[in-house]
């Protein structure tokens, strides 16, 4: 079956002639209108857009010409980056009929390296929450398990690649929106490091904290769509002036000698024990692999998650300030004056999760306590990075379980604290600009995945990926696909 | 309120934001051309597009470092951009991108003349932001059934300029925004239109007892579209607080707005109205650092400011300081004085004619209308040499600039074509003279009768008859000859 493989096997069909993109294509249109009306990975679908591209890339590689490794190769991405012509609504009614007059840069990038765009994946309202339930259409289920939530925000990313509705997809990763997701729907997530992919086009949330990187299959897949949408971009002032490496090149070096550090931190009270003892089974295949695995202290850890719900919901709530009801998305009828027409846009506009974040993220600018809150996060923020350094130090990728908790059940977490909980392990990483990578380590009795996080120096994805690789060749977590048509 | 008997002392610190003239805006790519048709100068990134970023304008810094260089300011070797919070139609983001903490310069000053003395008014900090869009109203803002909105100018570069409040008088509050123009012009980083928005003025004004070390409390005055405007409100606001303080009532912090029709002051919002900025780090931008090498070159590159040409005028050219001050308001009209002198090296003579004829007809301070004068600075030149060395008199001088100045002609094309060279030979004009005295007979017996003012009629009675041609000293001379024989 065309859906069931990975980028790079996909490719070689493609390049050896036994399937054409366009098969590939039509494999997976088909598949999402059997399967995604009950795992809803998608929010739209772009089918005539899909197979064009893919007619084009038939051609290409008939002709031996193929624009990149993964020409070809359907791809769909979370509908939180612009796509020119095609609505973008971020999961929110606010922007429920924006259409974008421009493209995203990784979307760019994506087609002119061949990608088969298959269409947009709902995130959770706005990137909020650790679960997508908070998207304002429908709730994306988790292919594992439907009663079960994918994770969020991009929530829809992972589940479309776990349930072979997509061969990878792209999500965006502000307090560990991709690596949760990933950990939750057993795909390989990565956080590449801050300023490694262009934000432009990408809706913003928290600006310093957004980083946009790949769901795939596999280590390899991950590898190779980075390397397409890496690198610097003169319309994004934060995107870095970094050489952009072949990692896939890099992969099959053996981590021998590769110090890991177990951050002590990271293993806590309350947390699932079924994590807790997959991710210490993984440790000891990659010291079986001749990684030397140390302790380490990230001190700053328990201040982390107060620092990032300060910073972010600040930051969000200057960035959706725009959504105004004036120039794009919906405006709200029978306002009396322009400030009636605010309020009652944004009051309908913006669900309760979004609503108390910009709630919240407006307290902690405002004169009076703007120091308290956030000045304070932002010296948190500093000593989160300086536990990163001094650990970097010692050891040159840090391997921690991805999240503390297994999937849960739709409706289960009512509780907004609870739910920020999840996002313990991987804040810290995007406070400190860090790339993570979350890769599944195994599954609970009940069959439920779980996610292992790699966490490197800045701009050394080549480490994180090298030994994520080495630890999926040596186990056979992949194999396994979840219980769907 | 310069009057130096009165009780308070009156304390004003200006905030003014110039457009700065580049030609793509602050953070995008898009042009910033004045008067092209609504919303065809915007981007995703000038009308607040989700996703969109931005991206800092290299020649806005340029042209920030070279006028924080000439207002004599500290350039910050790194400087970052902040959010400041604040919902508006006319602004896409709904923040505006500006300089709050690390602005790009600080503690500066301006220099200006008031009452004939010179005056130093301290500059605070200089730093750069974008300007927001326009609302359209459809009839007036109170009673429009809808309002458009145009992003044109959105993203267009601002400077602002925030001075000490130093000034003490709202006529020095005057000369300081003329000779912060001045400088903008002569740097060429605005164009320095106040009408048309390009120069924006606010200012803050409180009073104090003569002799107090504390501040009075400030009230600002927004809306001042035009120097006389600036003073005319401060002027009205001065005596407003006066007579408040002097009934004994208390001056509230407020942002006041002048209405020029009415020439007073009201108020628009008062302290528990006013916004709080919510300003934090821009985090789409990095910050922007400036080394020293690049700050040293655009030191170096500064054209010569309006303070050293005045000063230059006056010791190299001689000319009065009265002069020198008015021809260096503009660089365009002082290069406009330069470009003459050079060809008709006379000085005051240039300087006379610009002042009392060229200006005549072009304002100041208008660099464009100077910039298309029909009568360019070699034209100028060309009329003054003929009139140095006698070619033509001073009174056919003026119908000749008449007329230059509609044909676009040179002087010597038009001399010549009608005839107008001064004439100066004796004998020529001795007949003429003899002449005027036959045909005068009543005038010359006045003048024997020692009304010696009828000489005056007589020499008119020659530039008549010879069409203004005649050489005026070589008629007089000749006419007192004349007389005194008869």
């Amino acid at each position: 079956m065309l859906t069931q493989l990975t980028v790079h096997a996909l490719v070689e069909q493609f390049r050896g002639g036994a399937a054409t993109p366009s098969a590939a294509a039509r494999a997976y249109l088909d598949r999402i209108a059997a399967v995604d009306p009950s795992v809803r990975a998608y929010l739209t679908v772009t089918p005539e857009r899909a197979l064009a591209a893919a007619a084009a890339a038939d051609a290409r590689w008939r002709a031996g010409r193929p624009l990149s490794s993964i020409d070809g190769a359907p791809i769909a991405v979370k509908d939180l980056l612009c796509t020119k012509g095609v609505r973008t609504t971020c999961g929110s009614r606010i922007l429920e009929h924006f259409v974008p007059p421009y493209d995203a840069t990784v979307i760019e990038r994506l087609e002119a390296a061949g990608a088969v765009l298959l269409g947009n994946e709902p995130p959770g309202t706005r990137a909020m929450g650790s679960s997508t339930e908070h998207s304002a259409f429908f709730a994306t289920r988790n292919p594992w398990d439907l009663a079960r939530v994918p994770g969020g925000s991009s929530g829809g990313s992972g589940a479309a690649v776990a349930a072979d509705l997509a061969a990878a997809a792209l999500g965006s990763d502000t307090g560990g929106s991709i690596r949760q997701p990933a950990a939750f729907t057993g795909t390989v997530g990565l956080k590449p490091t801050y300023g490694r992919v262009s934000r432009y086009g990408l809706v913003a949330f928290a600006s310093s904290l957004d980083q946009i990187g790949p769901f795939a299959k596999d280590v390899v897949d991950a590898a190779l769509v980075l390397r397409v949408i890496a690198g610097r971009d003169p319309l994004d002032s934060t995107s870095a002036d970094v050489p952009v490496p072949d990692w896939v090149a890099e992969l099959g070096r053996p981590i021998e000698g590769l110090r890991l550090g177990v951050p002590r931190e990271y293993f806590v009270e309350g947390m699932d024990p079924e994590v807790e003892a997959a991710v210490r089974e993984a440790i000891e295949v990659l010291k079986r692999l001749g990684g030397r695995a140390e302790p380490i202290s990230l001190p700053a850890t328990d201040y982390a998650l107060a620092a990032y719900y300060l910073i972010a919901p600040a930051e969000a709530s200057s960035n959706l300030a725009r959504y105004d009801g004036v120039k794009y998305g919906s405006r709200a009828a029978g306002a009396r004056d322009v400030i009636d027409m605010y309020s009652k846009t944004r009051a309908e506009g913006f669900g309760p999760e979004v609503k108390r974040r910009i709630m919240l993220g407006t307290y902690a600018l405002s004169a009076g306590y703007h120091e308290a809150y956030y000045g304070k996060a932002q010296k948190v923020r500093t000593l989160v990075r300086r536990d990163f350094d001094a650990a970097f130090a010692r050891v040159d990728v840090i391997v921690a379980p991805t999240t503390p908790n297994l999937p849960f059940k739709l409706g289960e977490k009512e509780d907004p604290l609870a739910m920020y909980l999840n996002d313990l392990f991987t804040i810290p990483v995007n406070l400190a600009g860090l790339p993570g990578l979350s890769v599944r380590c195994g599954f609970s009795l009940a069959g439920l995945p779980i996610g292992l996080q790699f966490i490197g120096r800045p701009f050394d994805e080549a480490t994180l990926l090298r030994a994520a690789h080495a630890y999926e060749q040596a186990t056979r977590w992949q194999a396994r696909r979840p219980p769907l048509p | 309120m310069t009057d130096p008997s009165s009780a308070y002392e009156v304390v004003i610190g200006l905030e003014v934001h110039a457009q700065l003239r580049t030609r793509s805006k602050m953070f995008c790519g898009c042009p910033t051309d004045f008067g092209a048709p609504p919303n065809s100068q915007t981007c995703p990134v000038c009308q607040g597009m989700p996703g969109s970023l931005p991206v800092i304008n290299r020649r806005a810094v340029e042209f920030g470092v070279r006028t924080a260089l000439a207002f004599h300011c500290r350039v910050n070797a790194g400087c970052r951009f902040a959010r400041k919070h604040y919902y508006y139609p006319d602004m896409p983001k709904n923040y505006q991108i500006s300089q709050y903490e690390e602005p790009l310069a600080e503690d500066g000053w301006l220099e200006l003349e008031a009452f004939g003395q010179p005056r130093r008014i301290a500059i605070q900090r200089l730093h750069l932001e974008e300007d927001v869009g326009r609302l359209v109203h459809e009839g007036t803002l109170e009673t429009a059934r809808a309002s458009l909105v145009d992003f044109n100018r959105s993203g267009v570069p601002l400077m602002e300029t925030v001075s000490q409040p130093d000034v003490r008088s709202p006529e020095e509050a005057a000369a300081y925004l003329r000779a912060f123009r001045a400088i903008l012009l002569y740097l060429g980083v605005c164009d320095g239109n106040m009408e048309e928005g390009s120069l924006r003025c606010d200012a803050n004004i409180s009073l104090r007892r003569r002799g107090a070390p504390d501040l009075g409390t400030k009230v600002e005055i927004k809306n001042l579209n035009s120097f006389k405007n600036v003073q005319r409100a401060l002027e009205f606001e001065a005596l407003r607080q006066r007579e408040a303080l002097d009934r004994g009532e208390r001056i509230l912090q407020e942002t006041r707005l002048w209405d020029a029709d009415g020439g007073r002051t009201r108020v628009m919002r008062g302290k528990e109205q006013a916004h709080d900025y919510r300003y934090f780090p821009e985090p789409d931008l990095v910050p922007l650092e400036l080394s020293r090498e690049s700050v040293e070159a655009a030191r170096a590159g500064l054209p010569e400011l309006p303070a050293a040409r005045r000063e230059r005028f006056v010791r190299e050219h001689g000319l009065p300081a009265y002069d020198a001050d008015l021809l260096t308001q503009t660089r365009a009209l002082a290069d406009y004085y330069e470009a003459a002198v050079r060809e008709a090296p006379h000085p005051k003579l240039v300087s006379n004619w610009i002042m009392s004829e060229l200006l005549r007809e072009i304002p100041a301070d208008d660099e464009r209308a100077l910039a298309a004068s029909p009568i360019p600075p070699r034209h100028l030149a060309g009329l003054l040499r003929l009139v140095a060395d006698g070619t033509i008199t001073g009174k056919i001088a003026k119908d000749v600039f008449e007329k230059m100045l509609r044909s676009g002609e040179d002087a010597l094309t038009i001399v010549a074509r009608e005839g107008l060279t001064q004439v100066a030979d004796a004998a020529a004009l001795g007949a003429v003279v003899d002449e005027v005295l036959r045909a005068n007979p009543k005038a010359v017996e006045d003048w024997r009768r020692g009304k010696k003012a009828a000489a005056g009629a007589l020499v008119g009675q020659v530039m008549k008859a010879t069409q203004g041609k005649a050489n005026p000293s070589v008629v007089n001379s000749l006419l007192e000859a004349k007389l005194s024989q008869l």
